[in-house]
């Protein structure tokens, strides 16, 4: 019985150590030994190395995390941004409801109305970042490129409600300048010159 | 009638009968053909011309083509589908692309049908013009930018609501570039033609519309042109659940969809944001369409309230209702009165199921013969003792609609003036009559269309009594020879010429005068020959009774004319149900004509007051907040659904505590009264729509049970004593009920109702006394359409009690004094 039971072959072997001295000079001995012989720093010299980089050569490897942040990808799909009209500064959304109709989590919602110039106004805009799972369909369906996902992945707060009013998610209006278009889905595609066919004019 | 054939289309036999479009075929059989501007039930425009087919080979207008045996029709040519494709595109030119913002994305016609034709490309262009957006009235806006010119609304307004308030006027566009003519195909050419000429104006020269505000022109508009005010931009019609209902205020009870959503991010109960209608086959008047919003809002259970209640039914001797209740809830009162001896007070039906119960003995069945639905076929209509503007709109539709596409005609008999009526068609002769002729209204209806010798003697007697032979001038045409001298410019002779020239002569023609027409108002001079004229080719009769009849002195003998008219003549009859579910009432209540002791008030004023209002010491749900059944004009049970959600208790919570309760009010349904005509069915069950081919899946119909017959014995007629100032008993057009009142988009105040010419001599306010010594301080409204002495007190506020006021007539003599 015992032969069929699958007991590894063990191949310890014994390793040559000097042996254990067991009188108090022969410790004291020993001690002295590895302290003189530095044994410590031939293990510390690949950290001091990477140290000594790190501090005078500029090749940090970390980032002082919050004060600190890494470049995310443009496509990144965290926070949804509004976005303004470049020229004139307006919020682009139209009240249109497509991101309210397509959100497959139903957590956009909008109050619109008609406003004194006759126009669509929207009046507030919420998306429930509760139930967001970012998925990016009401960025791509958005047909003026108003709600895009942003970089601000740190969705902790006091209040969820922070971060989901139209006014937090639209572009301040002096950092307009800084407003970049968003290249993820729903985006313009590069060649899509080619792809339209003019509409005559009679003007 | 018309005879049966079979026509095919597209390769698949159609059954339809001679003469009908055959669009309207097509659509019953499930065969597509495009169309925007043809609508069911209205004369075919041809403005969009979509609708072109290949009719045995030749190019037909499918929507006013009308069809042969034996027809062979293909709906898709490469030819016909260039053509349509370039009609589509020539509505994208200068279409505004604001989709996204429009109130009609996602059902918007232009949408579709731009797709279907899979335009994705544009051949044509034209400047623009600028088109002004208008607010037409207190409900109706107007974006011209969006509009395509369709003239839907037009149409409607004009063959079914018949106000005609709209027309096409001019847009100032530039003309089109000449080079297209020979370029583009011809129809879609022509179509351009006129649609960049046009645009859609209110047809009396102003800015603003002075119509009965029904928006059925919003409903029918293809694209987002023609809204509610009160809609614009407020929710996407995609966002909106619909549900469909039918509508409680009138006996109409017209098919509707409540549209609801959350009402904003704040607050997410549901809130109806509109109605919306099947405009191809039934009309909305403005109180259907914009009298939506009367839920008894935020009410919880009270158990408090409910013992309260349970004590109040247990003490009552009466329950006082009108008819804003389902046939459910009347039957449970119904239940209480044969439990407890409970009085049933319903001052609206009680006149009305009066003169059900004489007519039905008369004619010998409990139901008058036939529906409404059954008289659109008609082509001669009458309309006796009915307020046909104010009383019922789907009544007025119909006699407009007979007048406008079945070129019928029509006779209005009623005491107080109306401008309106007579617009709606050349045929239309209005009596006038003087306030309690009613009876003689029926004797010359008898006189004229009844076989004589199925006439009892007394009426023939009667009858022959109001002939006489009179002599009137004519002027007759007479064609006279004159010899006149004419010069030849060329030889310069002179020749003398013979030519015949007309003249008028007048001569002196004996005729027999039916002094019935003069006593009723009418021309007695031309009476006849208008009345040969006005029965030409008319072979399809139908007669409307009104209120007028119910709550008339002599009503029951009213009621046995209506009987004896119906014997001896071939026409169609069907009563108008004075309120909502007047007909339902007045079959499954037995009511009682005084109240006594404790009152218990059911949305009516009482000692306890249940109360969908929100006002009472009870609640119940309003008629948009349960489900239930109710029986409409057209004898019809429909279903009534739940648009928006209630939470407290209903009237079934009492019979629960009563212990004559069922489980759900619904199941109330099942037993309504069988030997009234009701069936035995859940009401779950019930459909609830219209199909293709127009016929309605709505409910079911009431059978007309047979009733034991009685001989008819007509009594004398009588004179009105009515004198001096007299009262009507009238709602303005779009007020029906309290429920209506508190609608937010219906603005008619609670007032008295005046014509112009009357409105100067009474001034702004005015108490209106009446022979009781009761009085009503009421501020004057003028109603443009109203001519004549007659005013008009609105009865649409339970807790005025104008009924009691009135008593068991629509008229009185009252005094009117300035405040």
């Amino acid at each position: 019985m015992s032969e069929k039971k699958r007991v590894g072959v063990q191949n310890y072997r014994f390793i040559e150590l000097e042996p254990t001295p067991t009188t108090a000079w022969g410790k004291f001995k020993r001690v002295l030994k590895r302290s003189v012989k530095l044994e410590l720093f031939v293990g510390l010299k690949v950290t001091f190395r990477e140290m000594f980089k790190a501090l005078f050569m500029g090749e940090m490897h970390t980032v002082k995390y919050p004060l600190e942040k890494l470049p995310i990808s443009p496509r990144y799909r965290a926070i949804h941004e509004m976005k303004r009209l470049l020229e004139s500064g307006h919020y682009r959304c139209i009240g249109c409801g497509l991101c309210e109709k397509i959100c497959i989590s139903d957590c956009i919602r909008m109050d619109t109305r008609y406003d004194e110039n006759q126009r669509k106004e929207v009046v507030e805009y919420t998306i429930n970042f509760g139930r967001c799972i970012f998925c990016g369909y009401c960025a791509e369906v958005c047909p003026e490129l108003a709600i895009t996902h942003g970089g601000r992945y740190e969705t902790a707060s006091e209040q969820r409600a922070s971060f989901s009013l139209f006014e937090d998610m639209l572009t301040p209006i002096d950092k307009l300048k800084e407003q970049k278009e968003y290249p993820g889905f729903g985006a313009i595609s590069p060649n899509a010159d080619e792809n339209i066919k003019k509409t005559p004019l009679a003007y | 009638m018309s005879k049966e054939i079979t026509i095919t289309i597209d390769g698949i036999e159609c059954k339809a009968k001679e003469g009908e479009y055959i669009l309207n075929i097509a659509r019953a059989n499930g065969i597509f053909i495009p169309a925007i501007c043809y609508l069911t039930r209205c004369s075919p425009t041809l403005a969009c011309r979509l609708c072109l087919v290949e009719a045995d080979g030749k190019r037909v207008y499918a929507c006013n083509a009308k069809a042969k045996d034996g027809m062979n029709i293909v709906t898709q040519t490469e030819e016909i589908l260039e053509e349509r494709r370039a009609i589509m595109e020539v509505y994208d030119v200068n279409h505004p692309l604001q989709c996204g913002v429009c109130d009609q994305h996602g059902e918007c016609e232009l949408q579709n049908y731009t797709l279907e034709m899979e335009v994705d490309e544009q051949h044509y262009a034209i400047a623009d013009t600028k088109r002004e957006t208008k607010n037409w009235s207190s409900v109706l806006h107007y974006d011209a930018g969006l509009c395509i010119v369709c003239e839907r609304c037009v149409t409607v307004c004009k063959d079914m609501i018949g106000d005609s308030a709209l027309k096409t006027g001019p847009r100032g566009g530039d003309k089109l570039d000449k080079s297209y003519k020979e370029t583009m195909p011809k129809d879609a050419y022509a179509m351009w033609n006129k649609l960049q000429k046009s645009i859609i104006v209110p047809s009396n020269g102003t800015e603003y519309t002075n119509c009965s505000d029904c928006g059925e022109c919003t409903a029918v508009c293809p694209v987002g042109a023609l809204t509610e005010r009160d809609f614009i931009y407020k929710a996407n019609p995609w966002e909106l659940r619909e549900v469909p209902s039918a509508c409680a205020h009138c006996s109409s009870a017209c098919h509707l969809y409540y549209e609801t959503r959350f009402t904003s991010i704040d607050d997410p109960s549901e809130k109806i944001f509109r109605i919306k209608n099947e405009f191809h086959y039934q009309s909305l008047c403005g109180a259907g369409r914009f009298g939506y919003d009367y839920e008894n809002r935020n009410v919880k259970k009270d158990p408090n309230a409910l013992k309260r209640a349970v004590e109040a039914i247990k003490k009552a001797k009466t329950i006082r209702f009108n008819s804003m209740i389902t046939n459910e809830e009347a039957l449970m009162l119904q239940t209480l009165k044969e439990k407890f001896g409970i009085k049933l007070v319903n001052k609206e039906v009680k006149p009305f199921q009066n003169f059900l119960k004489v007519y039905g003995k008369a004619k010998g069945q409990m139901l008058y013969s036939n529906s409404f639905k059954d008289m659109s076929s008609s082509d001669f209509i009458v309309s006796v003792g009915a307020k046909l503007r104010n009383d019922n709109p789907a009544a007025r539709y119909l006699f407009n609609n007979i007048q406008k596409i079945n070129k019928g005609a029509g006779f209005y008999f009623h005491p107080v003036g109306d401008t309106l009526v007579p617009t709606f068609g050349k045929s239309v002769s209005v009596f006038n009559h003087k306030v309690g002729d009613e009876e003689y209204v029926m004797l010359l209806l008898l006189d004229l269309f009844a076989d004589k010798e199925k006439l009892p003697s007394e009426i023939k007697e009667k009858l022959a009594s109001f002939k006489e032979k009179r002599v009137k001038k004519v002027k007759e045409k007479v064609m006279k020879e004159v010899v006149e001298k004419v010069v030849d410019k060329e030889s310069g002779e002179e020749k003398e010429v013979k030519k015949k020239v007309p003249s008028f002569e007048e001569k002196e023609v004996e005729y027999e005068a039916n002094l019935l027409v003069e006593k009723l108002g009418g021309d007695v001079e031309n009476f006849n020959e208008e009345f040969e004229k006005a029965l030409k080719k008319k072979e399809d009769f139908a007669l409307i009774v009104g209120e007028d009849f119910y709550f008339h002195p002599k009503a029951a003998n009213l009621a046995k004319l209506v009987a004896l008219f119906e014997e001896t003549t071939d026409f169609k009859v069907a009563f108008i149900p004075p309120k909502s579910n007047a007909l339902g009432v007045a079959l499954i209540c037995d009511l009682d004509e005084n109240e006594e002791g404790f009152v218990v008030g059911y949305n009516e004023p009482g000692d306890f007051k249940i109360s969908a209002l929100g006002d009472g010491d009870f609640d119940i749900p309003a008629m948009n907040q349960q489900e239930g059944t109710t029986t409409n004009m057209n004898k019809r049970v429909v279903p009534l659904n739940a648009a928006l959600d209630y939470e407290g208790y209903e009237l079934n919570d009492i019979m629960n505590e009563l212990g004559l309760g069922k489980n759900l009010t619904i199941d109330w349904t099942e037993a309504l009264p069988v030997e009234k005509g009701y069936q035995v069915a859940k009401f779950d069950d019930l459909p609830n729509y219209f199909a293709n081919d127009m016929s309605e899946h709505r409910g079911y119909v009431l059978a007309n049970m047979p009733v034991d017959k009685e001989e008819v014995i007509i009594e004398e007629f009588s004179e009105s004593k009515l004198e001096g100032q007299i009262a009507y008993r009238c709602n303005p057009q779009r007020q029906f009920n309290d429920f209506t009142d508190k609608a937010h988009q219906i603005f008619e105040p609670f007032a008295l109702y005046v014509s112009p010419e009357k409105a100067k001599e009474l001034g702004e306010f005015v108490k209106v006394e009446f022979e009781n010594g009761e009085g009503l301080e009421l501020p004057v409204e003028v109603d443009e359409r109203l001519s004549g002495d007659i005013v008009e007190v609105p009865d649409f506020k339970a807790e005025m009690d104008v009924y009691s006021l009135f008593g068991k007539n629509r008229y009185a003599q009252v005094k009117i004094t300035k405040v």
